[in-house]
């Protein structure tokens, strides 16, 4: 029987960034997928001819661009394009459209509010200094701060040497952001009800938080450290959809001789005398490895493919107690025609970009309280991109797919568990609301997906429908992810990794969780590290 | 068109053919000029148009580019007099990549030739060439050159959906035309050249028509890439996309020879890389001996594609054979990041005898007012850096 280097389990993005890394250090690394396809979470599908729905993650701005350009992801067919023009909408019917060009952009906040056009440049210096801070740990191990090891000493000075560079005020600044709400956070620089929600939005983004929990300026940060091209903020399509950044990553890790398998969902992993030594596969093939590393999220990972006799004393507990509550919906529509928009110019450029149902924070927060009672949000915010309006490769000409990403949903109902009936009443409240903005939108409807975090769980194996696979919060975060003395990848068993967004630095499609643990692995291994560094530092 | 009784008439720029619908699009009202015409550097956004020549398609106006009619049965002789390929097997319909040069092997400037009859060729090129052309033209006795810059419209379509459109538009088999060859389509009662070619590295065609028929390719061709993301593309664009295939551009890899002031400040073919153009097998043509002297000792410098670490383009840099940059060896021509690529790349004259050597670069950049550095190491890229499959493919891929 073969035995392999090393198995990655899940064949997301960063489970097949894992493996092209180990690959690349010339590991025998093979993959396993339970479903039939690839990407995980990053995967385009053709539910209804013609249509390529990215049915999960759906825009890109978290990618590792010395990753992408490490691994050579453009030659194995990965374009990501920025797309520009969103509108938000206000419950009155009232927009607020984010121009790309600094002066509309001006112009446009100063028709609602002059005080907030002049704070946005304050708050996106803040924003930009906060964002420059955290990017360059990314693609860091997080340091143990209870560890003496030399390594883990050098990186605390890294980071404090980041934190001292900020001067006294912003440090005690930066300290107050990652514990405050978005809306308190943003309340220091805007009056306006739109502007305000607007900005707030990216706060509750597949968190189970409101715009008023503390913890959501973070997620909000979460959402703007990102870039396209070294634009720190944008935000892209991966032309083909998100799958094609997965088959991009899985072409570099073939050609350098990594395996996948797919249909090979894995029931458990063996551990022998302590140490993890290969899967069983559901249909009960055993495969053997030196390696084994769960891209699968921290609580499905120790409580349902591992032995909790496998494991010491309390990480069951940790796992089971690890916050990954389910907070999103995702509804893909296959449409006949391009939507209209009320209250917007009719300006191709803006109306091509992302609609951003967004209300004020109290419509946003309403949506919130829906969701602690175990109910899907009756008027939720909804952030919608028409991703066909700029690739030509994802709908028949003239027709188009809409990704609609909806906050709130839980993962269960205080009415008991999901049905197909309820999933499909929840698909109808969003296309609702759409129709609200644009009259004659359902009659534009071909074919819909919606999906509840049921659907997410059963299809993609996140946890509750987590998206970040696991909540993005302080307690969750660097040295704490995905608990505190198990953030450098290395997992309570020996030989047994993790490199999935349960790991740091969390969620998105950026593969840096994958990249990470390659590198702590091959250390392990002593081989060469393949990884190479991030190349934000001369920001 | 200008009026002459207003002021200002002699200073104005002259409009494209395709003005009316180029001003209309402008939205950021950002012009500069090219050859006299109003020119723009954008439209919308210069990364957007970038990107619909990568991912969709986009139009370029070559109005401004020069054309001349070259005809006669002594045309060819002519023309294979004056510049460093040989054309005379060159084939009906076919389009070719040319340079000519001074008596001493500089580089006049490059251009494209497209053989219209076995006695009727155009050459295109970036500068005004017509005292060249009539100089070149001394001694052939049946050659007759004419300016047809001005009356011809012409329209770059570049980018992945272009061949759809065209077919969108009627011009049935228009995905069998290889590249570099032209075909001939019926429109409005008169003829549309189409030749399968451009300056971007992609898949993409550019469209001859006669100037009172601009409007109507245009409206057409909009109509038809309505639905496949057609959208005009500025310079900035066209330079991004050139960069990223290899394209060299005069005020950047080359001086043109007959406008430069110090001594070999203008270049040789085989400095810019472009050897391959030389074909001395063929009778005499202009700076064939100088070339000759010169392919036997090398060039002095040799452009050469550059993948730079780190992500600050080296835009203006020297290239040093030392990472302490005590040895200088070569500059920058222009350099990008590539998004497409997702690199730091950059064409560069090097000194010939250096390229086997270690390649640094210290690259100067701004952060907020004050001026930093860094040194970076360079890797030689033997290939452009953007090469789509479907820019090579007859039939292209499909999107």
């Amino acid at each position: 029987m073969k035995n392999y280097d090393a198995i990655v389990i899940g064949a997301g993005h960063n489970g097949l960034t894992n493996a092209a890394y180990l690959a690349k250090a010339g590991l025998d690394v093979v993959v396993v997928e339970k479903n039939d396809y690839i990407g995980g979470a990053a995967v385009s599908r053709e539910l209804h001819e013609g249509w390529i729905y990215s049915n999960c993650s759906y825009v890109c701005s978290m990618m590792r661009q010395s990753l992408h350009r490490d691994l050579d992801l453009s030659r194995h067919g990965l374009l990501l394009i920025p797309y520009l023009g969103t509108v938000n909408f206000a419950d009155d019917g009232r927009t607020l459209v984010s121009y790309h060009d600094a002066e509309a952009a001006y112009l446009e906040l100063k028709r609602h509010s002059a005080h907030d056009a002049d704070s946005m440049s304050r708050f996106q210096a803040d924003l930009a200094r906060y964002s420059h801070l955290i990017r360059k740990t990314l693609l860091r191990t997080p340091p143990d701060p209870a560890s003496f090891r030399p390594r883990d000493i050098f990186e605390l000075l890294f980071l404090a040497k980041q934190f001292w560079a900020l001067g006294e005020k912003e440090l005690y600044e930066y300290v107050r952001f990652f514990t405050m709400s978005a809306a308190e956070f943003l309340d220091d620089y805007f009056e306006h009800d739109l502007i305000s929600a607007a900005m707030a939005s990216p706060g509750i983004i597949g968190t189970a938080l409101g715009v008023y929990s503390p913890g959501s300026s973070y997620v909000l940060l979460h959402h703007a450290m990102g870039d396209v091209d070294g634009t720190i903020g944008a935000w892209g399509l991966a032309r083909g959809g998100m799958g094609a950044i997965s088959n991009a990553i899985a072409s570099a890790l073939t050609e350098k001789g990594g395996e996948i398998r797919t249909n090979a969902g894995v029931e458990q992993i063996l551990v022998k005398d302590g140490k993890a030594a290969g899967v069983v596969l559901e249909d009960g093939e055993e495969i053997y490895s030196r390696i084994v590393v769960s891209n699968l999220d921290a609580k499905r990972t120790f409580t349902k493919i591992m032995d909790k006799d496998d494991l010491p004393d309390g990480i069951y507990e940790k796992a089971r107690n690890f916050k990954i509550r389910g907070s999103s919906g995702k509804v893909n529509i296959a449409l006949s025609g391009l939507p209209k928009f009320t209250g917007v110019p009719d300006n191709p450029y803006i109306n091509r970009g992302g609609q951003n149902f967004t209300g004020s924070l109290e419509t946003m927060e309403r949506a919130y309280d829906c969701w602690k009672r175990g109910q899907w949000s009756d008027d939720p915010f909804i952030e919608s991109v028409i991703p066909s309006v700029w690739d030509p490769t994802v709908a028949p000409p003239g027709q188009h797919w809409m990704s609609n990403f909806i906050q709130y949903c839980p993962a269960e109902l205080s009415s008991g568990p999901w049905t197909p009936e309820k999933r499909d009443q929840f698909g109808q409240t969003v296309v609702d609301k759409i129709e609200r903005y644009s009259p004659g939108f359902r009659d534009l409807i071909v074919h819909m997906e919606v999906r509840t975090p049921h659907e997410i769980e059963n299809e993609v194996g996140l946890t509750e429908g987590n998206i970040f696979q696991g909540e993005l919060t302080i307690d969750q975060l660097l040295f704490n992810r995905p608990f505190p003395g198990y953030s450098q990848y290395r997992m309570p068993v020996k030989n047994m990794y993790m490199c999935g967004s349960s790991t740091h630095p969390g969620g998105g499609v950026s593969s840096a969780c994958g990249a990470n643990a390659a590198r702590e692995i091959l250390i392990d291994l002593k081989r060469t590290n393949t990884v190479p560094e991030d190349d934000c530092y001369d920001e | 068109m200008t009026n002459n009784s207003e002021a200002f008439s002699g200073e104005r720029l002259k409009q494209s053919h395709f003005h009316p619908r180029l001003a209309e699009l402008n939205i950021r009202d950002s012009w500069s000029s090219w050859n006299g015409y109003k020119f723009a550097n954008y439209y919308y956004d210069a990364e957007y148009e970038y990107f619909c020549v990568r991912n969709t398609c986009a139009t370029y106006d070559i109005c401004p580019m020069q054309k001349y009619v070259i005809k006669g049965v002594d045309a060819e002789a002519m023309l294979n007099r004056m510049i460093t390929r040989d054309i005379s097997k060159m084939r009906q319909n076919r389009v070719t990549y040319v340079v000519w040069c001074t008596d001493e092997g500089r580089m006049v400037d490059d251009g494209t030739i497209f053989k219209l009859a076995s006695d009727e060729f155009m050459l295109t090129c970036g500068s005004p060439c017509s005292a060249w052309l009539e100089k070149s033209a001394f001694g052939f006795g049946d050659v007759s050159i004419t300016d047809k810059s001005d009356e011809i419209a012409a329209l770059a379509l570049q980018g992945p959906t272009s061949c759809t459109v065209l077919r969108k538009m009627g011009f049935t088999e228009i995905e069998t035309t290889k590249p570099f060859n032209i075909k001939h389509f019926p429109f409005h009662g008169d003829t549309l050249m189409i030749s399968r070619t451009g300056f971007t590295g992609d898949l993409g065609y550019e469209l001859w028509v006669k100037p009172e028929l601009a409007i109507d390719l245009w409206d057409e061709l909009y109509a038809a890439g309505a639905n496949y993301g057609i959208h005009p593309f500025g310079e900035t664009a066209t330079n991004m996309a050139r960069i990223e295939a290899g394209f060299i551009m005069p005020g950047f890899e080359f001086n043109e020879a007959l406008k430069t002031v110090h001594f070999e400040h203008d270049q040789t073919p085989f400095e810019l890389n472009l050897g391959w153009l030389v074909d001395f097998k063929k009778k005499h043509f202009n700076g064939r001996s100088a070339l000759l002297q010169e392919q036997k000792k090398g060039p002095k410098y040799t452009l050469t594609k550059l993948d730079i670490e780190g992500s600050k383009p080296a835009e203006g840099a020297y290239v040093y054979s030392n990472k302490r940059c005590s040895r200088e060896i070569g500059y920058v021509t222009s350099a990008m990041w590539s998004p497409s690529v997702k690199a730091n790349i950059a064409l560069a004259m090097i000194k010939t005898e250096h390229l086997s050597g270690e390649l640094w670069t210290e690259i100067y950049y701004e952060k907020e007012l004050r001026q930093y550095s860094k040194v970076a190491r360079c890797t030689i890229k033997d290939k452009p850096f953007w090469t789509p499959a479907r820019a090579r493919l007859t039939p292209p891929l499909e999107n």
